[in-house]
């Protein structure tokens, strides 16, 4: 992983992991999550994300249908989840 | 705001977070990038693949994040380079890092030049658990399968962490690393992927140059093709553990071919890092 | 604030020229996107003005060119912190677009192609200062800076010019858009440094 700021295309979802360290005990890239739009499952390393805006926002690699939105801000972390349906945290 | 946002800036900070570490060391890697060595106090260990994220913060309050993927080996306590560059005391808490020197950016390029021996920065790591591969059965579970990595340019990093990894164990897993790069001067870890490598049996690496090449090289200048992963990579009848990882075009291009050759896609794990640095 | 790192001192930010708090100058027109980049066809392209009581003014690419057509040349500046000076552009002011909508409505919410919105006053969108622009530096926009047209608002943070813009809602309450929703401020004025809701 190299950094990527300016860059017009995506990463993937192994990109979240620090960000989202900041907010769960459990490594999220490897948890398994449910897109809401197209039920599509797949880890959530393997996500779309695109990181060169104002905040993180993840999305489904099949119908493009937003996950998962992260917002830094000085008052707090402000987490989105509502494109997913489900997640499963594997053992 | 949605009924199922949250606001967590309550609990942003009780987690495991950023730390202080200090640069004890850094070399030229390739006439663009800079290996460092960062002393991490209380580094935890980490599997090969996994990565951390610099924080840098200026004067004026002025902050920059950004994620670099860990090269050293995962075992704690044992020195990962090789070669001249080896360094003699690396220990459990040293941390190294490649960094990839990108015209005008903003990070890099102070990464690359400014920081100095002694200078800190702020780390939050190792983190990822998805791209690693696990040399024994300590951090995750043991895959016996041969591993096929696929590295496009700086994408060689956390891929060489594997290989490092591997040694360490003193694993006898096979290795193909297939290692596409514009020209031999960009090559990163030339000496240690290049020659056969005490406890590096089992390991074959090809360089595929995709701009101009050595008289030596195994090939014309061209990007990787479906046939130099059929000649130089694993056959999907193995069933490999793959790691791809490089820019988003590389990326996507190596893992449709790999489909393409009848991977499963369970067996193949990927890490993009667009198409530029900063 | 994190500990120093010594000698790092990011982009210049320059002191002295007409640059809002926190901001850098750049050069170049850095594409920020929270997504994959549409790809919409002016033979197709359409711009809903839909008000309060659900009425719907429809403008379609050749409606747009018909219009009076201006050519602000403005600076801009990103919650990212980058500003750009100096920036040319041509399109359709919203007083033009907007002259002849009945409306009582204080806030609008613009969509885009692709599914963002933001949200902003309506009074933000008149009087001289927003347009719907189709030609940047005297070329077809292109599609990463929200081609075919975009929303143009370069009083307020770069997010509330909405590219690859679809729709306008008219609304009586205001509606947070896609960032606003996740912390971003409801106005976002530059020379405030209104990045965040509370700033």
């Amino acid at each position: 992983m190299q950094d990527t700021t300016g860059a017009q295309t995506h990463e993937d979802g192994n990109a979240l992991a620090g960000p989202l360290s900041a907010v769960f005990a459990h490594d999220m890239t490897t948890a398994v999550g449910r897109c809401l739009s197209c039920a599509a499952e797949r880890p959530l390393a393997e996500v779309s994300v695109w990181s060169h805006g104002p905040g993180l926002v993840a999305r489904c690699p099949g119908c493009d249908a937003v996950l998962l939105r992260l917002v830094r801000t000085p008052r707090g972390s402000w987490l989105d989840m509502t494109g997913l349906s489900r997640v499963l945290l594997p053992v | 705001m949605t009924s199922t946002s949250a606001r967590l800036g309550g609990r942003v900070g009780v987690r495991p977070g950023w730390q202080v570490a200090t640069l004890v060391d850094a070399w030229a890697e390739s006439p663009s990038a800079r290996t460092l060595v960062l002393d991490v106090p209380g580094w935890p260990g980490h599997a090969p693949g996994q990565h951390v994220d610099l924080r840098l913060t200026a004067p004026d309050g002025y902050t920059a994040e950004r994620s670099y993927s860990i090269a050293s080996a995962a075992s704690p306590g044992t020195a990962s380079s090789v070669g001249p560059e080896t360094v003699p005391d690396a220990g459990p808490t040293r941390v190294e890092l490649t960094v990839q020197r990108v015209p005008g950016g903003e990070v890099s390029t102070y990464l690359a030049d400014a920081f100095a021996v002694g200078d800190t920065i702020e780390v939050r790591g190792p983190v990822g658990g998805w791209f690693v591969w696990h040399p024994t059965g300590t951090t995750g579970p043991l895959d016996p399968a041969p591993v096929l990595l696929l590295a496009g340019g700086s994408g060689v990093v956390p891929l060489t962490a594997m290989i490092r990894a591997r040694r360490a164990a003193g694993s006898r897993v096979p290795f193909r690393l297939l290692y596409s790069v514009r020209r031999p001067e960009d090559r990163l870890y030339t000496r240690e992927l290049g020659v056969p490598h005490p406890g590096d049996d089992g390991v074959d690496v090809t360089v595929l140059y995709t701009r101009s090449a050595p008289l030596d090289a195994r090939r014309e200048p061209g990007r990787m093709t479906p046939a130099d992963l059929a000649a130089w990579g694993w056959p999907a009848e193995l069933g490999p553990a793959c790691f791809v990882c490089g820019p988003t075009g590389f990326v996507e291009a190596a893992a449709t071919m790999l489909l393409a050759l009848g991977h499963e896609p369970a067996r193949i794990k990927t890490e993009r890092f667009g198409p530029a640095g900063d | 604030m994190g500990s120093l790192t010594p000698g790092f001192h990011g982009r210049p930010r320059p002191q002295g020229v007409a640059l809002p708090p926190g901001q850098y100058v750049t050069e170049d027109f850095p594409v920020l996107s929270a997504g994959p980049t549409p790809r919409v066809d002016t033979a197709t392209w359409q711009l809903d003005v839909v008000t309060e009581t659900g009425a719907t003014h429809s403008w379609s690419w050749a409606d747009l060119m018909r219009l009076d057509q201006e050519e602000p040349t403005v600076d801009l500046h990103c919650v990212t912190r980058w500003s750009k000076f100096g920036t040319s552009w041509r399109g359709v002011s919203l007083d033009t677009l907007l002259a002849d909508v009945a409306s009582a409505a204080d806030f609008a919410l613009v969509g885009a192609y692709g599914g963002y919105t933001t949200n902003l006053p309506l009074a933000d969108l008149l009087g001289g200062k927003a347009w719907i622009v189709h030609t940047y530096d005297g070329a077809p926009l292109h599609p990463v800076h929200g081609g075919p047209a975009r929303l143009l608002v370069p009083h307020l943070y770069l997010w509330k010019s909405a590219k690859w813009v679809r729709s306008i809602r008219l609304m009586v309450q205001d509606s947070p858009g896609f960032w606003e929703q996740l912390g971003y401020h409801d106005y976002g004025d530059p020379w405030r440094e209104q990045r965040y809701q509370g700033d």
